[in-house]
Parts: C-alpha cells; sequence; structure tokens
C-alpha cells in the first residue's frame, strides 16, 4: 500500500470491485500459506481465474450450492484455514443464511463471506441478483462483523486486516461496479471498526457506506455551493459500530444516511436505533432503496432511478433541510 | 474374525449407556428425545470403543453429530468415557446448562460441533476432512445423521461434493430409523430406497443392522480407499426398552418415575 497513490487508484477503479477482488486475493496467497478461496462456482464472476490458475490448491469450488460452501468453509475454518468465500449477496446472506448463523454464529467459526455485486450493481440480472436485503440478515447474526468498503482502496484495507487479524467472522459487503469514483487517492489509515470523518461541518451529518460514501462526497461539493456545510463519515463498518458515533448523533440537528440497500435493516435502521435508544434529538433523512422489489437496468440508470447519485442526494437534503 | 470378547465389551458399553440415557432424561423432569439417541448406541458404541482414536487435545479423528437430537446418544459415551462426569452430565437440560437437547461445540467435553439445525453436519464434516488431506493428517471424520434428515436438500449438495473432492476420509452413517418427528417416514426414504439414493450418488455404499455390533465392526472395516463412504444403518427407534420401540411418543418424551423403573429393569 506504500506505492498507493491517484493512477492506482484510477487503474483499480477501472478494473471494478470483482476484478480488484480476485487480484487482492492473490496478494493474500502469497502471503498466507493457510489461505483457502472458495466459490459455489461463481469464480470467474469474483475475479478469481488467475487466482484459480496460480494457486489451484488454495482454491475450492464446490458447484452451485451455497449451503455447502459455507459448512465446508467452516470445516476449513475450524481446522485453522483462513477461508474467503465468496458468492453474489443474495446467494450468501440468504439462501446460506442459516449455515452462516450456526457454523460462523454459534460456532463463531472465522470464516470471511466476500458477497459480490451487493446493491444494485448487478444491473440487467435483476433482482434475484440484488443484494437489497443483505445487511438486514446479515446484521442480526450475533459475532458477525459487516464491512462496506468505499472503494477498491478500502476493499483492500479491509480484506488485509481480515486476513491478518483474529477477527471472527466476517461478511464483506462489495457494491459498485467498474469505473465507480474513487474515495480514496492516496494511502490512508484504516482501523476495523472505526468511523473516517472525510469532511467536517456544522449544518448536518451525513452518514454514509459503501458505494454512496463516493457519492455523498459529490453531493457535500453540491451542498457548500449551497452555502451548507456537511460534515461526512464514512462508516465502513457497520457492526460493531464505533462507540463514537453516539457521541456524534448528538452533536447534529440534521443527520441523512445514505446507502445502496433496502430502507429497512441496513445503515438507515442502525442509526435509527442509536437515536432512539440514546434519546437523541434530531432529525433523521433516510436515503436508500425502497423497501420494493424495482425495476432493472444499467446500474447508473438504476442509481438515478433510486436518486442514489450525488446531486439527487444533495437536492433531497436541501429539501430535506427546508423543511425543518 | 472378530473377537467374541471384543463384541461382548461393546453389547456392555450399549447397555451401560442406555442405562445412562434413562437416567438423565428421567432426573432433568423434562421430555427429552430419548427415541433417536436409543438408535444409535450400538453404532456410537463400537465407534468410541473400537473406531475412533480421540485424545481431546488433540483428536485423530472426530465424530460429528449432525442429528443433533440424538445427543443423549453422544451424551452417554462421552460420560462413558469419562469426558463428561457425573455431576456435569446431571446439569443435563437445567436452566443454564451447556448440555441441552442439541449439542453446544465443547472441545472441553469431545463435543466437536454445535447442532440442532439438520442437514448442516455433512458439509461441515467434508470441510474438516479437506483440512486431513491438505495438511497431510491421517485420521478419519465420522458424521451422523439421520434417515429424517436426508429430507434436508443441504444433505445432497454434501453428498455431491464430497465425491468430487475424492474423501476416502470421510464416513457418513445414515441411522435409518424409519421415524421422525412426527411420524413414520414415506417408504421412499426407507432403508433400502435410502441405499439407492447414496449408491446414486456415487458413494461407497455400505448396509448393516445399526444394533448388531459385529456388522458394524465389519463394515468399519470396509471403508473405501477412494471415495467416501456411506453406512446405511437399519436401526430401531427406542431401541432397547420394549415400550419405546419404535413408538414415535418416544421421539421427545418424558419419563415418569414408574416408566424409568420399568425401563432399567428391562435393561438389567
Amino acid at each position: 500500500m506504500s506505492q498507493f497513490n491517484e493512477k492506482i487508484a484510477r487503474q483499480w477503479s477501472r478494473m471494478g470491485p470483482r476484478a480488484m477482488f480476485g487480484n487482492f486475493m492473490l496478494e493474500l496467497a502469497e502471503k498466507h500459506e493457510n489461505l483457502m478461496v472458495m466459490s459455489a462456482n461463481l469464480g470467474r464472476s469474483s475475479g478469481l481465474d488467475r487466482f484459480k490458475a496460480k494457486y489451484p490448491k488454495k482454491y475450492l469450488d464446490v458447484g452451485i450450492s451455497e449451503q455447502n460452501l459455507i459448512g465446508v468453509a467452516s470445516g476449513l475454518a475450524k481446522e485453522g484455514f483462513k477461508v474467503f468465500v465468496t458468492s453474489f449477496a443474495p446467494f450468501l446472506s440468504m439462501r446460506a443464511s442459516e449455515q452462516i448463523r450456526m457454523n460462523l454464529g454459534y460456532m463463531k467459526l472465522p470464516v470471511n463471506l466476500v458477497a459480490l455485486g451487493s446493491g444494485v450493481s448487478m444491473g440487467f440480472l435483476g433482482n434475484s441478483h440484488f443484494g437489497l436485503e443483505d445487511v438486514a440478515v446479515m446484521r442480526t447474526i450475533p459475532g458477525l462483523n459487516i464491512s462496506c468498503p468505499a472503494d477498491c482502496c478500502e476493499m483492500s484495507k479491509i480484506l488485509n486486516d481480515y486476513s491478518l487479524n483474529n477477527r471472527g467472522p466476517s461478511y464483506i459487503r462489495l457494491t459498485g461496479t467498474p469505473g465507480n469514483p474513487i474515495v480514496y487517492k492516496k494511502n490512508y489509515n484504516y482501523k476495523f471498526g472505526e468511523i473516517i470523518r472525510l469532511k467536517k461541518g456544522k449544518d448536518l451529518l451525513i452518514l454514509s457506506t459503501g458505494s454512496m460514501v463516493a457519492q455523498s462526497q459529490i453531493a457535500c461539493n453540491e451542498l457548500t455551493l449551497n452555502k451548507i456545510n456537511a460534515e461526512l463519515i464514512n462508516v465502513h463498518t457497520i457492526k460493531p459500530l464505533d462507540k463514537k458515533v453516539t457521541k456524534l448523533l448528538s452533536k447534529f440537528k440534521n443527520i441523512v444516511t445514505v446507502e445502496e440497500h433496502s430502507i429497512i435493516g441496513g445503515l438507515h435502521s442502525v442509526i435509527a436505533e442509536k437515536i432512539a435508544a440514546n434519546s437523541i434529538s434530531t432529525n433523521l433523512l433516510p436515503i436508500s432503496l425502497p423497501d420494493k422489489f424495482g425495476p432493472t437496468g444499467n446500474y447508473n440508470y438504476l442509481l438515478n432511478y433510486h436518486g442514489l447519485v450525488g446531486d439527487k442526494i444533495s437536492k433531497k437534503i436541501i429539501k430535506f433541510l427546508k423543511k425543518k | 474374525m472378530v473377537s467374541e470378547n471384543k463384541i461382548k465389551s461393546i453389547i456392555d458399553l450399549s447397555n451401560k449407556m442406555r442405562k445412562v440415557i434413562l437416567e438423565v432424561s428421567y432426573k432433568c423432569g423434562q421430555p427429552a428425545h430419548i427415541g433417536g439417541a436409543l438408535s444409535i448406541i450400538e453404532i456410537l458404541a463400537t465407534l468410541y470403543e473400537d473406531i475412533l482414536e480421540i485424545d481431546l487435545k488433540n483428536p485423530k479423528d472426530r465424530f460429528i453429530l449432525s442429528k443433533g437430537h440424538g445427543f443423549l446418544g453422544l451424551l452417554s459415551i462421552l460420560f462413558c468415557k469419562k469426558y463428561i462426569s457425573k455431576n456435569e452430565i446431571l446439569k443435563f437440560q437445567s436452566d443454564g446448562s451447556e448440555l441441552i437437547a442439541h449439542p453446544i461445540v465443547n472441545p472441553k467435553f469431545g463435543i466437536e460441533s454445535s447442532n440442532g439445525s439438520l442437514g448442516q453436519g455433512l458439509s461441515f464434516g467434508i470441510g474438516l476432512a479437506l483440512s486431513y488431506k491438505k495438511k497431510k493428517k491421517d485420521g478419519k471424520v465420522f458424521v451422523l445423521v439421520g434417515d429424517g434428515e436426508c429430507y434436508e436438500g443441504a444433505i445432497w449438495e454434501a453428498a455431491i461434493s464430497a465425491t468430487e473432492s475424492n474423501l476416502n476420509n470421510l464416513c457418513l452413517i445414515v441411522d435409518s430409523n424409519g421415524f421422525q418427528n412426527d411420524g413414520a417416514i414415506n417408504e421412499k426414504m426407507m432403508f433400502d430406497h435410502l441405499k439407492d439414493k447414496w449408491t446414486g450418488f456415487g458413494w461407497n455404499m455400505l448396509s448393516c443392522d445399526g444394533h448388531n455390533i459385529g456388522e458394524l465392526l465389519e463394515v468399519f472395516s470396509k471403508l473405501s480407499n477412494n471415495k467416501p463412504t456411506v453406512i446405511v444403518a437399519k436401526t430401531i427407534k427406542g431401541k432397547g426398552v420394549s415400550f419405546m420401540e419404535n413408538n414415535n411418543d418416544w421421539h421427545h418424551g418424558r419419563l415418569t418415575e414408574k416408566l424409568f423403573q420399568q425401563a432399567i429393569n428391562e435393561l438389567n
């Protein structure tokens, strides 16, 4: 990471999260003798072709059987392997959710789940492949960490961190597609579970995660043009939530959450629960996907449709502030 | 030729295990899964007495009870092997105890995994067996499932996976007692049909009378060298206690003092 710069950030963005996931796994395989990467026959879609060719013994495709995938991964983890399991978000978080509950939750086996193409990034593949509710489902499993990188640089840091430290089981949610805007153009200090303030502000607080961090940055620029000074926080670790968040929430009269996830159970719910539990008096605006199966189309069309792009986010925020 | 003495000692152990199950379930004062525990006694006794090499700190072989509701059976052998003390086992199904209706992973007692949700133990066992292969570690992984449990789709995902990985260090035992929670299982899932299913999935399929120690010892000596083995064992739910045999009320039932005494007298 010491070599990381804007040029590399652009290259990684062009390649996109799935291809870069495969590349990062290649790097981790060099570092860790006991690494295992597993797939339920979505290796190609996970950018793992090169990995498979270079490290056939560290790769296992169990066939299209996600429940089995989690069980086998758990047995390997029990014997000390560092296991990274990939599939599309709903196939992991929902098809195999009870296996995750039993093995990663109840038995605390430290398997890392990497959910590819979450949110609506699967575009024309449709709602069957979208990760609309994955955080909601995974968040209720005790002991399961949930991480949502804002861009490829942060994904690299998150994967590296899980591979090096005994964090327990994790769900790593990848959103976005090739060419997504970049959040981090130079190396920065990432710490598991600690929110990152990307912009200081006093008029409102924006808490954002995954692909929406970059869109929120764009929104912040527009707000600045409208003389609204927003504070922007990257919540890369949704669970466990940084304890600092509670204090932060009590400092702002207006709070906005931005996420590429259903309005039920994701970052919005996490923050709403904190606000309620701590009797914080504040206004909360959720910007998220709706509680319904929406249309399909190109990723950018879908983000626009749901108002999850910088200018639409800023317009919603301006309207919200005017009402208050 | 299997020695008569060995068979006799395993029969005696089985008898002792049955008494442990009855005592523990009677003393807990609550309904417990007795029937499906009694059907797997000879299988467990044979495994733990003659097949498995288990040192709690570093077990060579592993046993996974996928049919978690058979936990009283596992508990009885772990007690007889002195992995669990009398004091501990009598906490069964008491408030706050870790010894409940289904296994909770506990290396101290030799409990390898948490179960209770059916259909998950075989995939977990595959993971362990694969780990052994990768580490070039000797030892085998044994997984026990029920016949009713074979309705779970995840069992068949795992069935395919195990043969693709040529796991000759994996042995599955199917407790074919013919009953599940709500009563007798469908004829299509009975012993002969189950055998056909596992053969069709490419396993080394062996079958036996799951209460006949000689037959059990024999099938355990015939594990395949190049693929996973499944032993479909024909058993009787509630085996050993006349009023429990093939009576599904004892899938999950409560022993009164009178019934407990009657059952113990039969075993004596």
